[in-house]
């Protein structure tokens, strides 16, 4: 057992942490609303090779592991990154995995970036993608159309939907023609797949909402006071933090395991994906919620920064599926592999 | 990074379930839950003969040397089986106490027969009147030339019944700060104006109160100096909050998997489809792993770092509340057949879900509070001020 990064984890998280902190301000995070998508921020990851890294080199990408993305993307939950880079990420990932020429073809102007291709999570069930992550700012999305993966170049009319997590969101009609990439039994399976890698990354990405959200309510309670102490002192405030993070310590622990898992423990991952992701999307919320509780009527302001952490917690996740549905699959997966065994 | 705990651990854990399939008889699980004592001297001795009663010791103290994560794949499968362990952790939690900063003479005099299996120790903190507040323990000890005399009561001081010595936490002088009168013995149980008396408990559990009555103690026997008692106990307590975690909640959820996979609804729907019972096993399945990870975690940084800090209250704290909640919500989930009692023939899955109900309240309790813990990571890992 070894939890400690290795060096290159270690250079790649403080790399990426840098470039957060100047590009991923809360005043920029502020000035992104609404639509969520601060096109510069955008730009630096590209520089800096978010995407690139997530495809492997064959297919032109610098190949970085599941485990390295999900350490960039604790980062992106950390600094509440307003810009699309886990649905970008595993699209491309899903792109250079069905490795067709359709596929092939889209991949090379993701690459190069100069186009966004996201993924949409949900089927279309009347003809229109539901709430489509980046799906407001993207150039092209992919999805599953019954058995087969499609992609499409959305209406540029498109209107972003207006959401509590400031996402760029967009209910997304599908036109008659399209680019099918892949088709059969194999298509659901690499799509099924590209989901649980967006559940593992958005799963770390909410380790960083946790992570600062603990973080800016044990500075504010430090300072502030009442009846003559900082609120510190009462166990009232102070159990409910080191309640919430505990759950985030431990949740961080399950979103870079089954992040790990993909590479050195594949049998794992279907249960640990979803367990990661639905434990997550509640620790984030409770850390938001205690801490943002924590500062009083102050934390009902807009003006703090405690909201901007609690609203997106709470959004992020709920892009895909509830907490619940989550620990539903990873069920299914253990009593079905519990029949196969027996 | 690596998740595994390794190739050692993971031969140790495969040892350790060969031996629980053989020594963890039907025979011994049904004394303990008749009984309510989780110590069963044939599977003490069983353990001994294995050279497993601390596998971690040194090997110069009767111990094997295994490393950190090694006892831990060990301990996890020991937990995740239910064996009847609490007289062997309570008696090496001890041993290590004495090995650490006893005296030559007490190492030779405990340790080879404690490691033997010739005997067991028991914890003597908590008083009627005082329980996560440690330090304010009343029994008194007074000096009489080379032995002393001790007086007061001690609560859950569980396996007394089966105990050579009871480790306990004495006040040798009531006039200065109650954290520096206090001094710890080894007192021998079997000796007049020892009282042992039954305490049973909503888990089945047996412990007990203790009274003792002008009972005397070699002061060979004293651990640490006079009125450093605090300071013995520091080293002490560190080991109740390190260790497996999550173990009976394992369980708990491999009994409620199998009911779901193996029983239909009142229309004949197969338990395993209902999206509402899924939904209860992942979510239970999401906290055990972390209760796992965290205890993990500590084991780990104790293994690289010597010791380790909020890490084990961590997962004391986590585990214990995780099987607070899954012991009500698992009953939920079984509906009024819920209600069937463990040992009753007709309970669900031998009533595991009512049993844990039961369990956790002891849980959640010893070893330090969850409100203790919570102080700990409040103070120790959030850097909070001191509270109130």
């Amino acid at each position: 057992m070894d939890l400690n990064l290795s060096g290159e984890q270690q250079q790649l998280v403080d790399a990426f942490g840098a470039l957060y902190a100047k590009e991923s301000s809360t005043e920029r995070v502020r000035a992104a609303e609404p639509l969520g998508h601060d096109p510069n921020l955008w730009a630096r990851l590209k520089e800096n090779g978010a995407v690139e890294m997530a495809v492997d080199e064959d297919s032109g990408g610098s190949g970085a592991s599941l485990l390295d993305l999900a350490l960039v993307a604790e980062q992106h939950g950390r600094y509440l990154g307003p810009a699309p880079l886990v649905e970008a990420q595993v699209a491309a990932r899903l792109l250079a995995r069905i490795g067709s020429d359709a596929a092939r073809k889209a991949l090379a102007p993701v690459l190069d970036g100069t186009r966004l291709v996201t993924m949409a999570l949900h089927p279309p069930p009347a003809g229109v993608l539901p709430l489509v992550p980046a799906g407001a700012v993207c150039d092209d999305v992919i999805f599953l159309d019954g058995r087969r993966i499609a992609l499409f170049t959305p209406d540029t009319k498109r209107q972003a939907v207006g959401n509590i997590g400031s996402l760029p969101l967009a209910d997304l009609e599908v036109p008659a023609s399209m680019v099918v990439l892949a088709s059969g039994e194999g298509a659901e399976r690499l799509f099924e797949e590209a989901r649980r890698e967006w559940m593992i990354l958005m799963a770390n990405a909410l380790v960083g909402i946790g992570t600062r959200s603990i973080e800016i309510g044990v500075e504010y309670v430090k300072e502030r006071k009442a009846f003559g102490v900082p609120i510190g002192t009462f166990q009232a405030v102070s159990h409910g933090l080191a309640a919430a993070v505990t759950a985030v310590e431990g949740g961080m622990l399950l979103a870079r395991e089954a992040a790990w898992s993909a590479e050195v423990e594949p049998e794992r991952t279907p249960e640990l994906a979803p367990l990661a992701f639905g434990f997550n999307a509640e620790s984030a919320r409770e850390a938001s919620y205690r801490s943002l509780h924590y500062h009083g009527g102050y934390g009902f302001m807009v003006e703090y920064d405690i909201q901007l952490y609690f609203r997106r917690a709470k959004a992020w996740p709920s892009q895909f599926v509830e907490p619940d549905v989550a620990f539903g699959q990873a069920a299914a997966h253990r009593l079905a592999a519990a029949a196969k065994g027996a | 990074m690596d998740f595994r705990l390794g190739e050692h651990s993971d031969a140790f854990r495969a040892e350790a379930r060969a031996f629980l399939d053989e020594a963890l008889t039907p025979e011994v699980k049904a004394q303990m839950e008749e009984t309510g004592i989780h110590h069963n001297w044939d599977f003490h001795r069983k353990l001994v003969e294995r050279g497993w009663l601390a596998p971690g010791w040194p090997v110069e103290y009767g111990g094997q040397g295994r490393d950190r994560l090694e006892v831990l794949a060990f301990a996890e499968e020991f937990q995740r089986a239910g064996a009847p362990t609490y007289g062997t952790g309570t008696t090496l939690m001890i041993a290590n106490v004495i090995r650490l900063i006893g005296t030559e003479e007490q190492k030779k005099l405990i340790l080879p027969r404690a490691l033997g299996g010739e005997i067991i120790i028991v914890l003597g903190f908590t008083e009627p009147e005082s329980g996560s507040d440690v330090a304010a323990a009343q029994a008194r000890a007074v000096r009489d030339g080379d032995e002393w005399v001790i007086n007061g009561q001690k609560m859950f001081t569980t396996n007394a019944q089966d105990a050579d010595y009871v480790f306990m936490l004495t006040r040798t002088n009531p006039d200065v700060p109650k954290h520096q009168g206090l001094t710890t013995f080894l007192v021998p149980l079997k000796q007049p104006g020892v009282e042992i008396r039954a305490v049973h408990t909503l888990s089945g559990e047996r412990t007990n109160l203790t009274f003792y009555t002008d009972v005397r103690v070699d002061d060979g026997m004293r651990i640490g100096e006079v009125d450093g008692g605090w300071e013995v106990m520091t080293v002490g307590l560190t080991f109740e909050r390190s260790g497996a975690q999550g173990g009976e909640s394992v369980r708990l959820l491999s009994a409620m998997e199998h009911w779901a996979a193996t029983t239909t609804d009142e229309h004949g729907h197969p338990r395993s489809e209902d999206p509402s019972i899924r939904a209860r096993l992942g979510r239970a399945a999401a906290e055990n792993e972390v209760s796992t990870l965290l205890a993990r975690r500590s084991a780990w940084v104790e293994s690289t770092q010597g010791t380790s800090g909020v890490e084990g209250s961590m997962g004391k704290l986590f585990a214990s509340e995780a099987i607070t909640r899954q012991g009500a919500d698992f009953m939920d989930m079984l509906g009024p057949d819920g209600l069937r009692s463990m040992g009753d023939p007709t309970a669900i899955e031998d009533g595991a879900a009512e049993y844990s109900f039961r369990f956790a309240l002891g849980a959640t309790t010893y070893g330090g509070t969850s409100e203790i813990q919570r102080t700990i990571i409040a103070q120790r890992g959030l850097g909070l001020p001191r509270s109130r």
